[in-house]
């Protein structure tokens, strides 16, 4: 095993650090705020590069998924089921701790779904859509499959859209506080700040550990495979109408754990989320980070977000995301930071690298 | 004992019969060709008995046991691996990793076990790529593991795409014109290898073209025409088939 | 529901059939020539539209809507010349991003330049309150210009295509690019040519329909999916076959009100999308040997 494929997330981590330490002593805490949130963002980023730059999948409707995940816990946690408390079913859930009483805005008590319970149950849900469609969806391909990508994100987009169940164009508020731990929760309250930049954090370190711990596996040989020459893969038994799926479930789960937790962090979730623009951002991103490179995507990710979030792009902020992508795939469809740029730079380090059989001669 | 038997099999693209009736078997720990002109039917029986075609009717039997109608990644579960007439290597993968892609259903570690990296997949890995480079040694090539697996010369990367079938531990081992685009050294090197490869114990079926590899190689040789098979016999007989004989050069003038 | 509603129902269908029949055969016609999806396709529309109401402020409306078009068929063009034509082996993910690219670059350009009021233009006859009445059945006279105008696009585009030297060029190229330049036509000029030409006719349909369906600054992307979705269920490349599967759509969203909420209507069209991608690709009327056959 090869620990150096731990060092990017090891140097994640000092410069993570560093920001706050930095943010704390020069009192700017409030540059916290959207690093989390650029955090819960990149998130989804991570889970979509694997997807498109691994294994060869475009998805034009990744926010869909975000937004399931977080329309769904946002749900559970708001919708009042006090009404129906001397229900069979709601009265069992209340005596086992499953439901809680809060109050909500307008000091009214009101029965929840337990934030666990909400956000477990809405991972898992959005897992089962991504699974539902995933198996049509991934037989086709090319502009097949991004239309139909991009159709899913339309219908969730319309879905909470035009649902008052969902808050219509207002979306969900009033979300409560999902508490990690006793004295930890994910929540907007600015005493909790600095714990909120670490959870978002570190949800970001443990999936990228996941993902770079996947991409070097056999399976993640496999993906590469199938992006590489698909019938070929084929040919060598990987299943891979079953890989494609299931790294397209997981990268849907990274969504859908990112759309919870921002939920909670922000207190409410709005239609925009499950936008086109949203989920064309987050391909916009991916693709310039480098398709397959995890690190590319990821400082994109948290860069670009947190840009867009304090507000620099202005009313350009989607013309933005929208040159990105025309200038990128224009001039360097492999990405900025491509794997090659950087690996001919790790080459000046180091002396054991894929060589070509040119360099040799030249 | 015949590990695969191919029975009546046809495959008919619009108005096309490409493969029309056809029948032969092929014989344990042998090696058999399959010929015929331009467009004969040959890339198709082989893409009717690798999963990659559905056939229209007949059936393909593999160790008695029918794999018509099976997806690819089954067949080579079952046993059977395939080259490409035109190498399909995996770009931007070494050479070493293209041929432990083919060790991938000897191999167990799935999603969960390569997203928390559990220890017992480090020996997994260590096994696949010490097997992989093996095979490489076997064929000659392992001086070639780390080179990016496109940037290698033609000659090479279908010897790599060999070692890549092989890396699947074949009973069967199907070659799609394996000297395509080689030069007479090189076809004499494969013809080595395949020759090493039977030696193994490995059957190999092959679509080629060139007859100094065929006649010199095979121990029985299927000759198609437009879909039909015409002979079914040991090289030299062949040779002297009559209607193999006009099939190839056209007709005597009378 | 009385044969009154029905026709108004129909109607309202048929026009915005007629619309995404457009867009549809924009797409085929790019799509033949090139075998790229160019998503901006719905943009062209938008700019018809928008163009035609500006300029009306100071020409005549029939003025106005010709410079809409011509301004768009250079627009279509500029696309074409600098996003487009000198990419080498361009690979579909690549051209679909960029297209997608594209298509929100001239969404923000039209929102800053016109900001985010819905526009229309004034009805060619009469008024929103004129109608014309035929045996106890009232339409309003805009939506026969529009059935009119794109009837006429649509004879028009296939006289072109079988008859005019050019047509036969651009079919040429679509079939075999390399014979085509064998034979000494310029594939590059086709390819513009085509980008040209799917953005008139968009533009056209935009400016006829626009007093009756509006427009604004993000109706391109709503209409792109919609045309794509019409050329999907024809048969992507087959012009007649979107003519029919767009007044269809047209038609099955418009009496959708009568068994769903208004705010779910857009979502018929990407569901009928979905159920055809996945359950019969090669849409309505294509076959699936020639579908299968067709590189990605």
């Amino acid at each position: 095993m090869d620990y150096k494929r731990y060092f990017q997330p090891f140097f994640l981590i000092i410069v993570l650090i560093s920001i706050q330490l930095f943010t704390y002593f020069t009192d700017t805490g409030y540059y916290l705020t959207q690093l989390t949130m650029a955090a819960y963002y990149s998130l989804v980023i991570i889970g979509l590069c694997v997807l498109m730059g691994y294994a060869g999948q475009i998805s034009l409707g990744h926010a869909g998924f975000f937004a399931i995940g977080g329309y769904i816990s946002a749900l559970l946690t708001t919708y009042n089921l006090l009404p129906y408390k001397d229900h069979m079913i709601i009265s069992f859930f209340s005596k086992t701790g499953l439901l809680v009483l809060r109050e909500n805005l307008y000091g009214i008590k009101i029965l929840n779904v337990h934030p666990w319970l909400a956000c477990i149950g809405a991972i898992l849900f959005t897992v089962l859509i991504a699974y539902i469609i995933g198996g049509p969806v991934l037989k086709l391909k090319g502009h097949y499959l991004a239309m139909a990508t991009l159709g899913f994100g339309i219908i969730v987009f319309r879905i909470v859209l035009g649902t008052a169940l969902f808050g219509e164009a207002d979306g969900l508020s009033d979300v409560p506080a999902f508490t990690l731990f006793p004295g930890v929760e994910v929540s907007g309250n600015l005493t909790m700040r600095i714990q909120n930049y670490y959870i978002a954090y570190g949800l970001v370190i443990i999936g990228l550990i996941i993902l770079i711990n996947l991409i070097n596996s056999r399976v993640g040989r496999a993906l590469r495979s199938i992006h590489g020459a698909e019938d070929a893969s084929d040919a060598m038994g990987v299943d891979t109408a079953k890989y494609k799926l299931h790294t397209f479930v997981l990268s849907a789960a990274f969504a859908a754990v990112a759309g919870v937790f921002l939920t909670h962090y922000n207190g409410g979730i709005g239609p925009s989320e499950a936008s086109v623009m949203k989920s064309i951002r987050y391909v916009a991103i991916v693709a310039v980070g480098g398709m397959a490179n995890l690190w590319g995507a990821l400082t994109m990710g948290i860069v670009l977000n947190y840009l867009s979030l304090r507000g620099y792009f202005g009313s350009f902020d989607d013309a933005v995301f929208g040159v990105i992508l025309i200038i990128i795939m224009l001039f360097t469809p492999e990405g900025l930071l491509r794997y090659q740029l950087l690996s001919q730079i790790k080459k000046v380090f180091s002396n054991k690298e894929p060589r070509t059989i040119h360099n040799e001669h030249s | 004992m015949n590990i695969l038997e191919i029975r009546n099999l046809s495959k008919s693209f619009g108005g096309l019969k490409a493969v029309n009736n056809v029948s032969f078997a092929v014989k344990r720990e042998s090696i058999k060709a399959v010929i015929g002109p331009n467009g004969a039917g040959k890339t198709t029986l082989f893409n009717l008995i690798s999963g990659f075609l559905p056939c229209d009717s007949g059936s393909v039997l593999f160790n008695d046991r029918p794999v018509h109608g099976l997806k690819p990644f089954q067949i080579t579960q079952r046993g059977v691996s395939r080259t490409f007439q035109h190498v399909k290597l995996f770009p931007k993968m070494t050479a070493l990793e293209n041929v432990m892609i083919g060790r991938h259903t000897h191999s167990k570690a799935e999603f969960i076990a390569g997203m928390l990296n559990l220890p017992w997949t480090w020996k997994e890995e260590r096994e696949i790529r010490n097997t992989s480079m093996e095979l490489m040694s076997f064929l000659g090539i392992s001086s070639l593991a780390d080179y990016e697996a496109t940037s290698l010369p033609y000659g090479q990367q279908r010897i790599v795409e060999l070692a890549r079938a092989l890396a699947c531990e074949p009973h069967l081992l199907l070659l799609d014109e394996p000297a395509a685009g080689l030069n007479m050294r090189e076809t004499a090197e494969i013809s080595q290898l395949i020759t090493k490869i039977k030696d193994r114990g490995i059957t190999v079926l092959i679509v080629e073209h060139d007859m100094s590899l065929v006649m010199n190689i095979s121990d029985e040789v299927v000759v198609l025409s437009y879909g039909q098979k015409i002979a079914d016999e040991m090289p030299l007989a062949v040779q002297k088939n009559e209607e193999v004989i006009r099939v190839y050069l056209g007709e005597e003038d009378a | 529901m009385s044969l009154e509603l029905l026709f108004q129902y129909l109607f309202a269908g048929i026009t915005y059939g007629v619309i995404y029949s457009i867009v549809a055969i924009g797409f085929n016609i790019i799509y033949n020539t090139t075998g790229i999806i160019n998503f901006a396709q719905g943009e062209f529309v938008m700019l018809g539209g928008m163009t035609a109401v500006t300029l009306n402020g100071f020409v005549p409306l029939p003025v106005a809507i010709a410079l809409a078009v011509m301004i768009t068929m250079i627009v279509g063009a500029l696309i074409e010349i600098i996003f487009i034509r000198w990419i080498v082996h361009p690979t579909v993910l690549r051209m679909i991003i960029i297209t997608i690219g594209v298509s929100i670059l001239i969404r923000e350009v039209a929102l800053h330049i016109w900001d985010e009021k819905v526009r229309a233009l004034p009805y060619f006859t009469g008024n929103e309150i004129t109608s014309i009445s035929f045996k106890g059945v009232h339409v309003s006279p805009q939506v026969l210009w529009a059935i009119g105008v794109c009837s006429i696009i649509v004879i028009a585009l296939y006289l072109f295509f079988s008859s005019s030297s050019l047509g036969r060029q651009m079919r040429a190229c679509a079939d075999n690019r390399n014979a085509a330049r064998l034979c000494g036509i310029h594939a590059k000029n086709m390819v513009t040519l085509s980008f040209v030409l799917s953005a008139g006719i968009g533009a056209l349909a935009g400016c006829v329909v626009s007093p009756i369906t509006y427009v604004q600054y993000d109706s391109g992307t709503g209409l792109a999916i919609k045309g794509f979705t019409v050329a999907i269920l024809g048969g992507l490349g087959n012009s007649m076959a979107a003519v029919a599967a767009g007044l269809l759509l047209g038609i099955l969203e418009s009496f959708s009100i009568w068994i769903m909420p208004t705010a779910y209507k857009d979502a018929i069209a990407i569901s009928i999308l979905l159920i055809i991608l996945f359950v019969k690709p090669s849409g309505l009327f294509g076959s699936k040997e020639a579908f299968s056959l067709k590189e990605f």
